[in-house]
């Protein structure tokens, strides 16, 4: 089962923790808000991932497992139920 | 009687030139309606089917596949609400209000049907506050309906919402419906799953529904009878700018340029390049008026219609300084609630003002570009994607203007009166 992170954009104030903790697939932009690469995570670099999760003072960072949302959205399925 | 296949114009035949069609006009036009049962099984109820097969797309902007909302949201467990978004916060459309204000029952019809299929006992009709005629229009024509005092009927209300451009974001517009603020939240969940007052909610907009009643009445062979292959039926434009008769026209998938402009009444005067798609849409050289306006061939180009938005930009307008000015609206419509959004909206807006006023001495031109790149897919709503592409199409389409204005500072036309509007003005069809 592959995970994601998964950034909620309104809860994010930029703390930039995730960018310490986590460079090899975060950084941070001159605003000093997170951009996060696309990615498999696995091994070491999932455990980087959850410390960044983790560490977000504001709960804004999350590890997902892909719920595809938006192709399940056009395979007629609602997201993240079995139909 | 009934429209024959192909007839043109479709949704809006029989269109008065005034105030609303009533309900036996509108019968006489169409025929009657009659409701689809309920859904009962999980899969495949005719009217969802027929939809699929009609290739319906939502015409709000998104172009969602309506078969596909319905389904899952009738997949949910409890009756959906119907949410009717009519709030065109988008100050170059007025299509929805256009359609609400003359033609009401035919997005009613749609309504009902939907309803009927989905089992809903809930229906709202939300409308900008400023178009208190519409809202007139639509309830008088509520009032003809003789089905929703039957005993199942939904219960029906048309809401006033705040004018601004992010109220028809359906989840900034199911969040002012149940008393907050007109913002979005993250997504998901989508409003199919949790919706008004945490109920799944069917949101489309008003357009959408008439459609759909014209595939419940016809059915999906017919709706092909008009438009290509890939951009079935037909659509609402509202056209701006540099034509005879700015305002809403009713085109076939596959239409030109060329030819819309031709049924508005030809060019006004000589146009310097094309907005397709408003204030989240793509500018386009002025030679490009042989484009096809299909759907399907325009998403292939990275294009969009959006909510069915064309305008011609006439020649004597300043491209530089209108750009500056939807990027300043844009920037104080955000919803302030994403870093991104929040500062690259604000870095943007301020370096095209700066271009106007003062030229580029410190080129941040360049930067304008990395600034648009930089808020796309990192904010909770489209809002800001919707700005970089608009900005980013005309750095692109008019770059010899911009390359001038950042060498000299202001042009002539750059105190002139913005062609593009940056409030949702007074609409033209509002009654």
């Amino acid at each position: 089962m592959s995970e994601k992170l998964r950034l909620d954009p309104i809860a994010c104030t930029g703390h930039g923790l995730c960018a310490e903790l986590f460079p090899e697939r975060i950084w941070l932009d001159e605003w000093g808000f997170p951009v996060i690469e696309d990615g498999e995570l696995s091994g070491e670099l999932l455990g980087h991932a959850r410390r960044a999760v983790d560490a977000c003072p504001t709960l804004a960072l999350r590890l997902e497992r892909e719920r595809r949302s938006t192709a399940v959205r056009s395979d007629l399925r609602p997201a993240g139920r079995k139909s | 009687m009934s429209l024959a296949p192909g007839q043109f114009p479709r949704l809006l035949a029989g269109m008065p030139s005034s105030g609303a069609l009533g309900l036996a006009a509108h019968q006489a036009l169409h025929g009657p309606l009659t409701l689809p049962p309920r859904q009962r099984s999980r899969t495949g109820h005719p009217l969802i089917l027929e939809l699929e097969r009609a290739g319906l797309r939502g015409y709000g902007g998104a172009g969602f596949p309506t078969a596909t909302k319905l389904h899952a949201v009738g997949a949910q467990g409890s009756p959906p609400t119907i949410l009717v978004n009519g709030a065109e916060g988008e100050p170059l459309s007025s299509k929805d209000l256009l359609l609400t204000s003359r033609l009401p029952h035919l997005v009613i019809d749609g309504v009902l049907a939907a309803a009927s299929v989905l089992g809903s006992d809930r229906v709202i009709f939300a409308l900008d506050e400023h178009a208190r005629g519409t809202a007139r229009a639509l309830q008088q024509a509520l009032a003809e309906r003789r089905e929703l005092q039957h005993r199942g009927a939904p219960a029906v209300t048309v809401n006033a919402v705040p004018g601004g451009y992010l109220t028809g974001q359906e989840m900034a517009l199911v969040n002012v419906l149940d008393g907050g603020e007109a913002k979005p939240t993250t997504t998901p969940p989508y409003p199919f799953e949790r919706g008004l007052k945490g109920r799944p909610t069917l949101v489309s907009n008003s357009e959408t529904f008439a459609q759909l009643a014209l595939v419940a009445r016809h059915g999906a062979d017919w709706f092909r009878t008009l438009g290509t292959a890939t951009d079935p039926g037909t659509r609402l434009v509202t056209v701006g700018g540099a034509v005879s008769y700015p305002g809403v026209v009713e085109i076939a998938g596959g239409t030109t340029l060329k030819q819309l402009i031709g049924a508005s009444g030809g060019l006004a005067q000589p146009i310097q390049g094309v907005l397709l798609g408003g204030y989240a849409g793509t500018w386009l050289p002025a030679d490009a008026l042989d484009l096809r306006l299909d759907a399907h061939m325009l998403l292939e180009r990275g294009l969009r219609l959006g909510s069915g938005i064309v305008v011609l930009l006439p020649e004597s307008a300043c491209i530089v300084a209108e750009v500056a000015s939807v990027a300043r609206w844009l920037q104080g419509e955000s919803a302030h609630q994403c870093g991104p959004c929040i500062n690259g909206l604000q870095s943007i807006a301020d370096a095209l003002e700066e271009l106007c006023a003062r030229g580029d001495r410190r080129r941040t031109y360049g930067r304008i570009e990395r600034w648009c790149e930089l808020v796309i897919r990192r904010g909770a709503c489209s809002l800001p994607d919707g700005a970089a592409s608009f900005v980013t199409s005309a750095l692109r389409t008019f770059r010899p203007l911009f390359e001038d204005h950042a060498r000299h500072g202001a042009c002539d036309a750059c105190v002139g009166q913005r062609v593009l509007p940056t409030a949702t003005v007074d609409p033209v069809y509002a009654g």
